[in-house]
């Protein structure tokens, strides 16, 4: 039997239910949250402040230092025990260079910036969710950006190509499955998150990458409606 | 501010009946606000809100083996992460001393309270218990952490639902619509002393100006179950008896959020 119609009844590049808020936690320079379908990420911004340890201090510009992670009640299962497991950290090493190319650090030397990513619920894309999150809130935290990063999932459900994947896609089992979590820069389609397990050929991939962006398009407004609403001047366009 | 001037400031400001906000001196933070289900992966969810200061708390449910000194109980256990998403004076790494704190304070007002019949906990005697784990984690620290926490902890054991289980298994998917019996509602407030004056809710502006504290965990029919003074000043059995007043009569407006 092969996958014909999705599990949700969702359009093949049908992201889930969206929802973003900028200006989320008081105590930090920039904060948003964003969430997609049962995924929902919080993403507060600290900086550009003092750097410890000081050995990591580079004297020619600032750094980025992101950290991702689930908070105990967040998975579908088990407790997930706190503090940075392997796949946290890996997420939050991917999560920073997906960011770095739009920042500009080079007025901040020996400081650092920090964006902490937390979910409080997740149901697939949670690397996405936080990055989405973590764009807007550096945007909030007023700091200065060539552009957003939008990020998604794509990927092949047996000969479908979908985005947005749910759990239930990615652990079909009657055909082959990839998941290929895909982050851009929407102003100029280049990509700064690409990862992806599971097979798939080249040309199914590259068709999956163009269905990714358009979705990263549907994404960058929404996100960038949710600045607007906290920074519009009123009687402004 | 250096932390001598806030203090004598803020001592200055309670002799006039004022606090570093512009409170009246005794008064709650506005708004008190309790959301339930605020993460449906968790069997039971809740988000506190007082003043700036906003607590999550989720609850998730494992079946293991009880202890060998008590086979027919149940059990809790409380974590709490003072993440650094929440506050710039928070680290990364393993729990402070204040996380690990708070959260036996929590733990201490549900567990001797005895809001929970951890008997009733008990699947198979010796063999099989429900344990249900109580994670709390900061959202925004702007003080009174542990009122906040202990609120938030009651409020996700309140909302919480057992998951279906199928041959010994959990089906973490599919909730049932059986609750947890919660018997009593332990409602934690701590009350400061500053100067000669107690106050209750600060913010994180005050607590730095703040040298004593004790937390006080009431029911409703006024009993004490849990005790912590913490702070570097004494207090005297005077002092001790006003903050129990003060912690009993602050409960009744805590428990009206829930």
């Amino acid at each position: 039997m092969s996958y014909k119609k999705r599990l949700d009844n969702r359009k093949p590049d049908e992201l889930r239910k969206m929802e973003a808020k900028v200006g989320v936690i008081k105590n930090a320079d920039g904060s948003a949250y964003f969430k997609i379908g049962n995924t929902c990420a919080y993403a507060a911004v600290y900086g550009p402040r003092e750097l410890y340890p000081r050995f990591l201090h580079n004297p020619s510009k600032g750094i980025l230092r992101c950290s991702y992670s689930m908070m105990p009640f967040s998975g579908s299962g088990n407790r997930v025990r706190p503090g940075q497991n392997r796949r946290a950290k890996e997420i939050s090493m991917v999560t920073e260079k997906a960011l770095l190319p739009v920042l500009n650090l080079d007025e901040y030397p020996n400081s650092v910036v920090d964006v902490f990513i937390e979910l409080p619920q997740t149901e697939a894309g949670s690397r996405c969710a936080g990055i989405c999150a973590a764009s807007m809130a550096l945007a909030d935290a007023g700091l200065v950006m060539s552009d957003l990063v939008s990020a998604v999932s794509v990927g092949r459900v047996d000969d479908m190509l979908v985005v947005d994947l749910d759990y239930s896609e990615e652990a079909y089992e009657d055909g082959p499955v990839a998941d290929i979590p895909l982050a851009i820069l929407p102003r100029t389609d280049e990509i700064t998150l690409l990862q992806m397990d599971g097979e798939i050929t080249k040309e199914m991939l590259l068709d999956a990458i163009e269905l990714g962006k358009k979705s990263c398009h549907e994404i960058y407004e929404i996100q960038k409606k949710a600045l607007k609403e906290k920074y519009a001047v009123k009687g402004d366009e | 501010m250096a932390s001598n001037e806030l203090k004598s400031h803020f001592i200055k400001l309670l002799n006039e009946g004022k606090r570093l906000d512009g409170r009246d001196i005794s008064e709650l933070r506005q708004p008190i606000k309790v959301e339930y289900g605020i993460s449906k992966t968790a069997e039971g969810s809740a988000k506190v809100t007082m003043g700036d200061t906003e607590v999550l708390a989720g609850v998730k449910m494992e079946i293991s083996e009880p202890y060998p000194d008590t086979p027919d109980q149940g059990t809790i256990m409380v974590g709490a992460e003072l993440i650094p998403l929440s506050s710039p004076e928070f680290e990364s790494g393993p729990p402070s001393i204040k996380a690990v704190e708070l959260a036996r304070v929590v733990d201490r007002g549900i567990r001797e309270s005895k809001a929970i019949d951890f008997r009733k906990l008990c699947i198979k005697k010796g063999e099989k218990i429900w344990i249900l784990l109580i994670d709390i984690v900061t959202l925004n620290d702007d003080g009174n952490l542990i009122d906040a926490s202990a609120l938030a902890a009651l409020a996700a054991l309140k909302d919480a639902k057992f998951p279906e289980v199928k041959d010994g298994a959990i089906d973490y998917k599919k909730k049932t619509d059986k609750s947890i019996d919660l018997v009593k509602e332990p409602i934690a407030v701590t009350v400061f002393k500053v100067g000669n004056h107690f106050i209750v809710d600060p913010t994180r502006e005050e607590e730095k100006a703040i040298g004593t504290r004790l937390t006080i965990t009431t029911t409703k029919n006024n009993l004490i179950c849990a005790l912590q003074k913490s702070g570097d000043s004494s207090l005297t059995q005077e002092d001790i008896s006003r903050m129990i007043d003060i912690a009993i009569e602050k409960a009744k407006i805590l428990r009206e959020a829930l």
